[in-house]
C-alpha cells in the first residue's frame, strides 16, 4: 500500500518522514499521473488559498474528488489541507478554490494571528493518552453534519473529524513526533485498499 | 494550557511557507495582486529594495498603519522588516501583531554589533545570511526562518546564487566532518558545537532556508529551488516589472515546477519587459547590503 503527500506547498517533507517512520510506502504527488498510484493523499499544511489555486490551476483537484467520491481514495487534511476539504469556508477570500468534500463549515485562523499559534494538550477520542497538538494560524469546525464524527474538540470549536473517508485536524501532527495520527489514517487507507 | 511562541511553533510558522512565493507590497492593491497570484504571504513595506536603493538616507521600519491596512485587507500572513538590532522598531510590530519579522539588512541598520535577542519574542524572525556561520549565529539569536542575503533590488541573481550554494558546500562538509573537526569549525564560524552537531545529523539546516535577493523572474526563482532553498522571496521584481500580475502568477507556477521545464517554459512566455536589474561591478562597497550585520 502506497500513501501519497500533496507536493505543492507547505509540510511535505514532514508528512512524508512520518509515513515512513510508520513503515509505509510514501510519495510526493505532484501531477494527476502518481496519484493514481496511491490509497491515501495527505493535504498538508501550507496556505490554502496558495494550494487551492494551484491544484485547480494543474488539473489535480478534479481527479482527487473523483477518486474520493468513489471511495478509492483515503483524504487527510491538516491545518490548510483541512480548509481545502471543508464544503463551507467562513472567512475564504472571494471565490476561494477548495475540494468541497466534507460536510463542515470551516473558520480560517480562527484562534488569531501567528502571535497567538500555540500548542497544547488535546484529547483525541480513539487514544488512551491525550497528544502534543501544535496549532499555527489553524482553522476549526463551526458546524459539521450528523454524517460527520467530531474526534477533538477545544472551546474555539472542533479541531479533528472523520467522515468516512475523509479525515481532517486543524493542528500539525507531523510538528511532533508522536506517530499515533499517521497510524491511524494509514488504517482508514488499509480499509480502502 | 495553551503555550504560545514556542520554537517550534515559531519554526514550524515557516515549515507551512515551503515551496511558497513570498512577495514585497508596498499598497493594499498590490497585496491583493499577490494574494490573488498565490503568494503564501506578504512582506508590508514603504518602498521595494530597489527604490530604497535609488532614495539613499535611513530606511526605517514602515508605518504600521500602513502595515495594519494591509493586515486586515489579506487573510494571508502578512511579514514586514525592522533594522538590525532595533530592539524597538521589533516590539511595536509584535504589538500590531504581524505574522513574521524580518530583520534586515535592507534596512539601514541600528546596531552595528549586536543582533536582536529573538528569543525574548513571541512572534518569529526571519534573518539574512550569507554562508553558515552566519545563518547559525542567527539562529543561535532565535531566528526560526533563514533566507540568503544575496543583493537586494537589484533584480540580480548572482549573489544570491552564490550565498545558497555557499550555505549547501559548507552543509556538505560539515557532515563530513568528525566530532573533533567539528570543534574547530565551530571555533572559525564563531557557533556552538552543539548547532552544528544538529546541521550533521539533520543533512540541512535546523530551519526552513528561503531564496532572496536579486530574484526577478520565473527561471530565476526555478534555479534556486534547484540549488536547494525551501522557497521564494522576491522584493522588487514584481511591482517594478512591466505586468506584475502575470510575473506574480508566473513565479508561484515556476517556484512548484521548477524542476518542470516544460512548465518553465510555458509560464515564461509574453511577461513583458523584467525590471531593469543593476550589474554588481557598478556597486560600491557602500552600494552593498549584504555586508550589513554579518
Amino acid at each position: 500500500m502506497r500513501i501519497g503527500v500533496l507536493s505543492v506547498q507547505g509540510a511535505v517533507s514532514e508528512h512524508l518522514d512520518h509515513l515512513r517512520r510508520c513503515d509505509t510506502e510514501a510519495v510526493a504527488i505532484k501531477n494527476v499521473k502518481s496519484l493514481d498510484e496511491v490509497s491515501g493523499l495527505i493535504l498538508p499544511g501550507g496556505e490554502s488559498t496558495t494550494i487551492g489555486k494551484l491544484i485547480e490551476a494543474f488539473g489535480l483537484a478534479d481527479s482527487i474528488r473523483r477518486r474520493t467520491r468513489d471511495k478509492s481514495l483515503a483524504l487527510f487534511g491538516t491545518c490548510a489541507g483541512m480548509v481545502l476539504l471543508a464544503g463551507e469556508i467562513t472567512d475564504g477570500i472571494i471565490n476561494q478554490p477548495k475540494l468541497g468534500l466534507m460536510d463542515i463549515v470551516v473558520k480560517r485562523n480562527a484562534f488569531g494571528r501567528q502571535r497567538e499559534s500555540f500548542e497544547t494538550a488535546l484529547d483525541f477520542k480513539t487514544f488512551n493518552e491525550p497528544l502534543t497538538a501544535v496549532f499555527i494560524r489553524a482553522p476549526v469546525i463551526l458546524k459539521m453534519s450528523h454524517e460527520v464524527t467530531a474526534l477533538a474538540q477545544l472551546p474555539e470549536g472542533v479541531v479533528a473529524a472523520r467522515q468516512g473517508n475523509l479525515l481532517a485536524t486543524s493542528f500539525h501532527p507531523e510538528l511532533t513526533s508522536d506517530l499515533r495520527i499517521h497510524q491511524y489514517f494509514i488504517e482508514m487507507c488499509r480499509e480502502i485498499s | 494550557m495553551k503555550e504560545t511562541g514556542t520554537f517550534r511553533v515559531k519554526k514550524g510558522m515557516a515549515q507551512m511557507q515551503k515551496g511558497g512565493v513570498i512577495m514585497d507590497v508596498t499598497t493594499v492593491e498590490q497585496a491583493q495582486i499577490a494574494e490573488k497570484a498565490g503568494a503564501v504571504a506578504v512582506m508590508a513595506l514603504e518602498r521595494v529594495p530597489a527604490d530604497i536603493r535609488a532614495a539613499g538616507g535611513v530606511a526605517r521600519m514602515a508605518d504600521p498603519e500602513m502595515i495594519k491596512t494591509i493586515m486586515d485587507t489579506v487573510t494571508i500572513p502578512v511579514m514586514a522588516k525592522v533594522r538590525i538590532g532595533h530592539i524597538a522598531e521589533a516590539q511595536i510590530l509584535e504589538e500590531l501583531g504581524v505574522d513574521y519579522i524580518d530583520e534586515s539588512e535592507v534596512l539601514t541598520p541600528a546596531d552595528e554589533q549586536f543582533h536582536i535577542n529573538k528569543h525574548n519574542f513571541k512572534v518569529p524572525f526571519v534573518c539574512g545570511a550569507r554562508d553558515l556561520g552566519e545563518a547559525l549565529r542567527r539562529i543561535s539569536e532565535g531566528a526560526a526562518m533563514m533566507r540568503t542575503k544575496g543583493e537586494p533590488g537589484t533584480g540580480n541573481v548572482v549573489e544570491a546564487v552564490r550565498h545558497m550554494r555557499r550555505v549547501m558546500d559548507q552543509i556538505r562538509q560539515v557532515i563530513s566532518k568528525q566530532d573533533d573537526e567539528l570543534v574547530v569549525m565551530a571555533k572559525e564560524m564563531g557557533v556552538s558545537v552543539e548547532l552544528l552537531k544538529e546541521v550533521r545529523e539533520a543533512g540541512r539546516l535546523p530551519v526552513v532556508n528561503f531564496a532572496a535577493g536579486g530574484i526577478a523572474s520565473p527561471a530565476d526563482a526555478s534555479l534556486m529551488m534547484q540549488l536547494g532553498a525551501d522557497g521564494i522571496f522576491v522584493g522588487s521584481g514584481i511591482f517594478k516589472s512591466e505586468s506584475p500580475q502575470k510575473v506574480a502568477e508566473a513565479i508561484v507556477k515556476a517556484t512548484l515546477h521548477y524542476d518542470d521545464p516544460r512548465v518553465l517554459a510555458e509560464v515564461s512566455k509574453g511577461l513583458g519587459s523584467a525590471m531593469p536589474g543593476l550589474e554588481m561591478a557598478t556597486l560600491t562597497d557602500a552600494d552593498r547590503m549584504q555586508e550589513r550585520g554579518i
